[in-house]
């Protein structure tokens, strides 16, 4: 598949986001069934699908710079979304060098790495960047590690120290989460991070997701897909911004949802990071207006059902409860048995 | 699974032998300190050994093996028949013996080939610039390997222990610790459960201290096993763990450490007797479970719930 980018487009004000055909066609729709549940639906993190959000393990798409702004303006906002904890810096390091081989290898048209040992040059030619570099001597780099190889990949990064039998939250870069934060959750330990979701801890889904995750092997990295419903394509829904983003949960009419309303979908990848032995964690974003979504009629019939039977707790825990009415009027006719 | 060729081999004393380890192609994943790889023979056994080597070195992996007398083949093979240029069949790093990243002092406690997972410790160490020591007990001309080495790059932070002369004291050794210490030890079984002990008697969390054993099948009695879902028999001989027997039928069993330890290879049964080896199983869960690294059976048939 050639990449290509497109023009900048916003995530915020007059929210500019729009996805090509191309894109929508390789949205990684999350619904394999009419119903909804928790489940830990984890699977082995191999590549498939060529064109697909699965054959890399670092997926680039056609936003790749537009992202990148706006994670720049988040961090302008509020430089304390990366956060990395002392103990952590090797993971920073353990981070960059996984991302910078696989970009190079995977987008070798974009994204050039050449090592000399520890004497690293770096190209991004999709932002314009050329850095020379020592291995391991953060002076040598414009910021610290994890945020300079952050701000140059989709998605957030959450880097999970690994002791006492647990994970904990020492480092990340979060500036498009689904209402959660880096900040408020930091140093917390992994059912601690998790104690807010409902339902899913009465079914033990925590424990055996810890006990998988404790047990990642270098080189055996994981994945699964997650989601959530987001007004606007707005990357930045989280707890600092709230007071920008929360009101507009109350303007979704049965006419305005098709454009208001987005799936928000989160392709979640679990590396063991191979000299540090922390866990990454990162989480990349995919946003679809309903309106892109229902040109594929199966999408559109099942997320009708998914929507409608969606139990009260969970639509309450994505922040749903309050439109679910009109956008159940807005999907109803997409499906022809309701 | 990684493919390596023996780059070299030296013979640190009379029973310990260190070998060098080159991917045969591409390049060898990195490591933290205190992980291992399990290195296949040619008998389909799989032994886990501590990587020794600098974990900002991935050129190469450096294991070092001691000659066990009563050795099921293992060390025997890597001893006297393997050679230099031969290939080899590893796993991919594993870590099952870590550095605590938030401890303020590091006490590192081994006893003879117990040296291997400090000498990666030690470097990481030293790299990071935090505090700890090296407690090194040894017997001098056979089990000291590394002594010059180490002696060499900790200077004060080496406290040495050679057999006959000078014998490591748990209590003094944990005695007066900041808080924020933590002791890591690998050794025999006595050392460890020395330390283990010491370190509940002065009032140490459990979270303090970390050790790794010797882990290793050892021979017993041939048994048979039958398999309920395919209905399979088979037949564990003398030399033979119940993981290795598995495994050459082609039955697959997620493992590790391959010596009780890890609690990878957990494995329900329904029915027979049962001598459980491992340091992993909870007394009510050993009525269901059995860890086939390293466990036997020892009377009546056993019926895995496989």
């Amino acid at each position: 598949m050639t990449l290509t980018f497109k023009p900048l487009e916003t995530y915020r004000d007059d929210f500019s986001f729009a996805n090509s055909a191309e894109a929508i066609a390789r949205f990684p729709f999350p619904f394999p069934e009419d119903q909804y549940m928790y489940s830990v639906n984890l699977e082995p993190a191999t590549s498939r699908d060529p064109g697909s959000v699965f054959e890399h393990l670092f997926d680039v798409d056609e936003h790749y710079v537009s992202e990148m702004a706006e994670r720049a303006r988040v961090l302008e906002l509020d430089p304390q979304r990366c956060l990395v904890m002392p103990h952590m810096a090797q993971a920073a390091w353990d981070s960059l060098a996984l991302l910078m081989q696989s970009l190079a290898t995977d987008y070798p048209q974009y994204f050039r790495l050449a090592r000399d040992g520890d004497a690293w040059h770096w190209q991004n030619l999709a932002l314009g960047i050329d850095q020379r570099f020592t291995f391991g001597d953060p002076a040598t780099l414009p910021c610290e590690p994890l945020e300079y190889i952050t701000r140059q990949m989709q998605g957030d990064f959450a880097l999970l120290d690994q002791r006492d039998n647990d994970l904990f939250m020492d480092a990340g870069m979060v500036t498009c989460p689904a209402d959660w934060s880096l900040r408020f959750d930091a140093g917390m330990s992994f059912q601690q991070w998790h104690a807010p979701v409902p339902m899913a801890h009465r079914a033990g889904v925590f424990e055996r997701a810890l006990k998988y995750l404790l047990n990642i092997q270098v080189g055996q990295p994981v994945r699964r897909l997650n989601w959530t419903l987001t007004i606007n394509p707005r990357l930045d829904t989280s707890p600092e911004t709230y007071h920008q983003w929360g009101s507009d949960r109350g303007k979704v009419t049965a006419d305005n949802a098709g454009a208001l309303v987005h799936l928000r979908v989160e392709l979640q990848l679990m590396v063991r990071l191979p000299r540090s032995n922390a866990l990454m964690f990162s989480i990349r974003t995919y946003l679809i207006s309903l309106d892109e979504l229902v040109t594929n009629p199966a999408w559109a019939q099942r997320l009708y059902r998914v929507m409608r039977d969606l139990p009260e707790p969970i639509a309450d825990y994505k922040g749903i409860s309050r439109y679910r009415q009109p956008l159940l009027d807005w999907l109803r006719p997409f499906d022809p048995q309701a | 699974m990684i493919d390596v060729r023996v780059a070299a081999i030296h013979e640190l004393t009379p029973v310990i032998r260190e070998y060098r380890l080159q991917a045969i192609d591409g390049a060898l994943p990195g490591f933290s300190a205190g992980s291992h790889v399990q290195v296949h023979l040619p008998d389909g056994r799989r032994n886990a050994y501590s990587l020794l080597g600098d974990p900002a070195d991935n050129s190469e992996y450096r294991i070092a093996v001691r000659h066990q007398d009563n050795s099921r083949g293992g060390s025997r093979y890597l001893h006297q028949v393997l050679c230099s240029g031969d290939r080899l069949r590893i796993s991919a790093p594993a870590n099952l013996f870590p550095l605590y990243s938030k401890a303020r002092q590091h006490l590192l406690v081994a006893a003879g080939i117990g040296i291997t997972p400090f000498m990666a410790h030690s470097r990481e160490l030293l790299r990071r610039g935090e505090d700890f020591e090296l407690h090194y007990a040894y017997r001098s001309g056979s089990s000291d390997a590394y002594l010059g080495e180490l002696r060499q790059s900790l200077g004060p932070r080496l406290h040495e222990y050679p057999a006959g002369i000078r014998r490591l004291d748990a209590r003094a050794l944990l005695k007066d610790r900041p808080l924020g210490a933590h002791v890591y030890s690998c050794g025999p079984q006595s050392l460890l459960l020395a330390i283990a002990e010491q370190a509940a008697a002065q009032g140490w969390s459990p979270r303090r201290v970390h050790s790794e054993a010797f882990a290793a099948a050892e021979p017993g009695l041939p048994f048979s096993v039958e398999l309920q879902r395919s209905g399979r028999q088979l037949q564990v001989g003398a030399e033979q763990s119940l993981l290795e027997a598995l495994e050459a039928a082609g039955v697959e069993i997620p493992n590790l450490c391959r010596g009780g330890v890890c609690g990878q290879c957990q494995t329900p049964y329904l029915k027979g007797d049962v001598e459980h080896r491992d340091h992993f199983l909870a007394a009510n869960e050993r009525a269901t479970s059995l860890m086939p690294c390293v466990s036997r059976g020892c009377g009546s048939p056993i019926l895995l719930d496989i």
